[in-house]
């Protein structure tokens, strides 16, 4: 696999909330507003970075029967690392994510990448690696936040430009992030599908 | 990793207790950070706070902890006396152990007669989208309580017979926020019962 392909796999190809169905929980819970998609996409961009680099890096020392305990204890630092940095430079993004940053800990695309392909990767693809996902997951927590915040909250990053009046209010609430989740869903892998049969027939001509 | 010898009982322990070790040391300089940082920030907010709920307030404040009938947690209240000695009003840090989240923390003022001048959240960890709407640059919620006089104002929602509008779909909170600034004016009415005594 080519070194941009391990940076891009993560995007659409191997999304990891759209196409994995990994992290679930936070990508249903956050995505009420595109502020907060954002927010705890960087978020956990920063952990699964650092979790894969400290991981790729120590996969020779850790004895194979305790790699689960150190992969938790190197997540859970780098989360409250970044639940306290958070809380003391912008108060404002602590005040809007709650609970979800110590979440992190237990999302399991951190922890999924660690142990599929951190623990038996080299240091820079691992970057490459934890980027990629950490992007692919930023991009899915927008584009439903997105369609959310537009029809929930007749908003786009916090300015409203539909009358309160005329939102559809099931879309801010735990059902509508189901029903969103399940067609941006639908279209990515029928996109993806289109584009498979696209390039599959072009290799049929070209034979 | 598979191909590795059976690693002996010791070296799995030695190397968990490494890697929690520098996880530890690491966590601790974080925290030493921004520890400060953090603190600083929260004091911002209450003092930020106390100028929304007592504004145009130029006396002194004088801090007193009180314990409502019935209740085991302190709750403290800073009493703002003009210059001339006279109550200006009441701000009460109060809580609720209501909310969807288990708790949060309000500060709220009262004038010398004992009608809210308003109320500002401090600390709440409500759920994005719903119960974040206390917050009053998410929605007109809590301005409600603003000039009233919870004597004459029932402070519940209109669910349960009170004069309060709650949010759609965040009841939990709404009864919260309720039930703190209850709290709220239970310590105003001690603290004027100790006054007048």
């Amino acid at each position: 696999m080519s070194k941009w392909n391990i940076l891009t796999k993560g995007f659409f190809k191997e999304n990891p909330s759209l196409i994995l169905v990994l992290g679930t929980c936070p990508t249903l819970a956050v995505t009420t507003s595109v502020n907060n998609a954002i927010g705890m996409g960087a978020a956990t961009t920063f952990v699964l970075l650092m979790s894969n680099i400290l991981i790729s890096l120590l996969k020779n020392v850790i004895p194979d029967k305790v790699r689960i305990p150190c992969f938790i204890v190197i997540i859970a630092t780098f989360v409250s690392m970044v639940d306290l940095l958070i809380q003391g430079f912008v108060p404002a993004l602590s005040a809007s994510l709650g609970v979800f940053i110590p979440l992190i800990v237990v999302n399991c695309i951190v922890l999924g990448r660690a142990e599929a392909f951190a623990s038996k990767n080299g240091v820079w693809d691992s970057i490459l690696d934890g980027l990629g996902m950490g992007i692919g997951f930023t991009i899915s927590l927008i584009l439903i936040a997105t369609v959310r915040e537009v029809l929930g909250a007749g908003a786009f990053m916090g300015h409203q430009f539909i009358p309160a009046d005329y939102n559809i209010l099931i879309f801010v609430l735990a059902p509508g992030a189901f029903i969103v989740y399940g067609f941006i869903m639908a279209l990515v892998r029928h996109i993806l599908n289109k584009v498979e049969a696209k390039r599959k027939a072009k290799c049929a001509v070209a034979k | 990793m598979s191909q590795k010898k059976e690693a002996s009982l010791l070296r799995l322990v030695v190397v968990l207790t490494c890697i929690a070790l520098v996880a530890g040391m690491a966590l601790t300089g974080v925290y030493a950070l921004t520890k400060d940082r953090i603190e600083a920030a929260q004091k911002a907010k209450k003092e930020m706070a106390l100028n929304l709920v007592l504004p145009d307030f130029k006396g002194t404040l004088k801090d007193t902890t009180i314990t409502p009938d019935g209740e085991d947690d302190p709750v403290l209240a800073h009493i703002a006396l003009n210059d001339d000695g006279s109550l200006f009003g009441l701000a009460v840090e109060t809580f609720t152990k209501k909310a969807f989240d288990g708790r949060f923390d309000l500060m709220v003022g009262f004038d010398a007669d004992g009608s809210i001048i308003n109320t500002e959240v401090i600390d709440a960890s409500e759920t994005p989208g719903l119960g974040d709407k206390i917050n009053k640059d998410k929605s007109n919620f809590a301005k409600q309580f603003n000039g009233q006089d919870p004597a004459t104002y029932k402070l519940s929602v209109k669910k349960d017979g009170g004069d309060v509008d709650a949010i759609t779909a965040a009841t939990i909170s709404s009864r919260a926020y309720c039930d703190a600034v209850q709290r709220a004016y239970n310590v105003y009415q001690k603290v004027k019962e100790g006054n007048n005594e």
